[in-house]
């Protein structure tokens, strides 16, 4: 049952690089703030597979409460991005 | 002493839901709140002086599920410096905003910024300086953008966009420390870490997010457009303390956590960064054509300097002489933390009064405004390194730590920054003195010059010449 473990920590690990590419790589707003998420995401894959502890024992809750935290954490600043990205834009209609 | 502690962050935090829901009494609000955070960082401060490092576990969860504050010699030191600039830059901003809209918006999101720094400070649990990197970004980031311009914008974002980057990379390297080792209590990881793949790991993403957000070159492109383009006061608060807090955290991730697995070949590449922002930022500051972004350039530059303390640490043997260094590290944070902040507040009266920044345009500005004037003065005697200034002290032992361990690259590095830092200070106070009559009152705008004129003081003056009871402190840490 371990590599089942691994494989969704690698999975998140590969979210993780895939998201990092994506915010250096892209110049559109919009896709950098998606791919920061994108990022979340697989940092938040990671630590669920971390909270694994086999079959018998319940998962480890500690990893898991990071990861609400995270989420909300997340989504709060992506509103914050999406409002100023919004705001720009706005602006930009302006001139 | 832990009352202190709760204090600390409970303080702004209830202040900053009082100034929401009460606008009107917003100012008031903000300052008794500054006011009473910053004794309670004094007694924190008297705490840690009487009985040592201090710990808290807040609702008698213990540390790996509930969350743990602590504080030793550098938090403590840390927490004044920040309640005091904090206090200083509320009272100027009392003036800066007085009757614009944005008043009722700003002083939620401020308090809310020195609860998420003193929250950082006193944290020992990283999952938790996690949270409150973020919220010490989030509200950073809304703060730089109050000015409402395009160009205040535009930068904050990127602020934003670069934060949450830096704020993934150290979540990612949290995980693997996790999942590595079970805990991620700082105090039990100390103890527990060992050199490896998963700690290098785990290193070197974590130190990658804290780079990108205390701007280390060549990571430093967010940092001048977004400081030069926000509030005064803000500007300050962000120049003087929040690129200090992630720095505070490399430095307790590299010096505590992982004292043992930091090799002598990474700490000389944070070396070579350092000396790269200090060499970059000050040449950059020199050809800046506005005050503003001198300033940002100098942070940059500034920030240089305390990595440069890195490779240091990592060669000397532990005993007197690295302890010096040590002291010599946190006494070079602490003075531009308040030059920097009294640098920007002065900028910002001048920006008020004459409507420009522009360096060439300051013809005549120590005659009109001399304080003013003289707040920059000290503060440049502080980001120079002159005696008797707290920065003096601070690159004594940074050169006696580079002789000492035969390191003279550092020597050449710490004595070319500071010679262009010279050059800087002197071309803005060139322009300054113009040939215009002298006032009758050297203080014209009290509310306003006394803030940047302490801060700047205590910069080039106070923590020089009193420098010897901070050095005492940081020894009974160890």
């Amino acid at each position: 049952m371990l590599t089942t473990q691994i494989l969704y920590a690698l999975t998140g690990c590969v979210i993780v690089a895939l998201g990092l590419r994506g915010a250096l790589l892209h110049a559109a707003l919009l896709q950098r703030i998606v791919a920061i998420n994108v990022m979340g995401a697989g940092v938040f894959m990671l630590l669920v597979a971390v909270a694994y502890r086999g079959p018998e024992l319940p998962p480890d809750p500690l990893p898991h409460a990071l990861v609400l935290t995270g989420i909300v954490v997340a989504v709060s600043a992506t509103a914050l991005a999406l409002a100023l990205a919004r705001h720009l834009h706005a602006e930009q209609d302006d001139d | 002493m832990t009352d202190a502690m709760i204090g600390l962050v409970a303080l702004p935090l209830a202040g900053a839901l009082a100034t929401l829901l009460l606008p009107r009494l917003a100012t008031v609000v903000a300052i008794g709140t500054g006011l009473a955070t910053t004794v309670a960082a004094g007694l924190l401060l008297f705490g840690f002086a009487t009985q040592g490092a201090l710990h808290y576990e807040i609702g008698g969860w213990s540390a790996g599920l509930g969350i743990a504050l602590r504080a030793d010699a550098l938090s403590a030191l840390l927490l004044m410096m920040t309640a005091l600039v904090a206090l200083a830059a509320s009272v100027y901003a009392s003036a800066y905003f007085k009757g614009t809209f944005e008043r009722a918006r700003f002083w939620p999101l401020w308090l809310l910024l020195l609860t998420s720094l003193n929250a950082l400070l006193l944290s020992g649990d990283l999952f938790n300086l996690y949270v409150t990197l973020e919220l010490l970004g989030l509200s950073a980031v809304a703060l730089a953008s109050l000015g409402g311009k395009r160009a205040a914008v535009a930068a904050a974002l990127r602020y934003l966009l670069v934060g949450l980057l830096g704020s993934m990379l150290f979540l990612s390297g949290v995980s693997l420390l996790y999942a590595g080792y079970g805990t991620l209590d700082m105090a039990q990881l100390a103890r527990t870490v060992s050199a490896g793949p998963v700690a290098w790991t785990a290193l070197a993403l974590m130190t990658a997010g804290l780079l990108l957000k205390t701007a280390l070159f060549p990571l430093h492109f967010w940092l001048p457009p977004a400081h030069a383009s926000a509030p005064a006061p803000v500007s300050a608060v962000l120049s003087a303390l929040v690129v200090k807090a992630a720095f505070y955290l490399v430095l307790r991730l590299w010096l505590d956590v992982f004292a043992d697995v930091v090799t002598a070949a990474a700490a000389n590449l944070l070396g070579v960064l350092g000396a790269g922002a200090v060499l970059w930022g000050s040449w950059h500051a020199l050809q800046a054509e506005r005050l503003k972004l001198l300033a940002a350039w100098s942070t940059v530059a500034q920030l240089g300097y305390l990595f440069l303390f890195f490779p240091l640490l990592q060669a000397l043997p532990p005993g007197a002489a690295r302890e010096l260094a040590a002291g010599g590290l946190v006494m070079l944070a602490l003075t531009h933390g308040f030059a920097k902040a009294g640098l920007f507040l002065a900028i910002g009266i001048i920006q008020q009064r004459c409507g420009h920044d522009t360096i060439r345009g300051l013809d005549g500005t120590a005659q009109r405004l001399p304080a003013t004037t003289f707040a920059i003065a000290l503060a440049g005697v502080a980001l120079i390194g002159l005696p008797p200034s707290g920065a003096f002290l601070g690159k004594w032992q940074l050169l006696a730590g580079a002789v000492e361990t035969g390191q003279w690259l550092w020597l050449v590095v710490t004595a070319s920054g500071s010679l262009l830092a010279a050059a800087y200070i002197f071309r803005v106070l060139g322009h300054a003195f113009g040939h215009r009559p002298y006032p009758s009152q050297p203080v014209t705008v009290a509310r306003e010059e006394w803030p940047a004129l302490l801060l700047a003081s205590m910069a080039a003056l106070v923590l020089g010449l009193a420098g010897a009871p901070v050095w005492g402190l940081l020894e009974i840490g160890t």
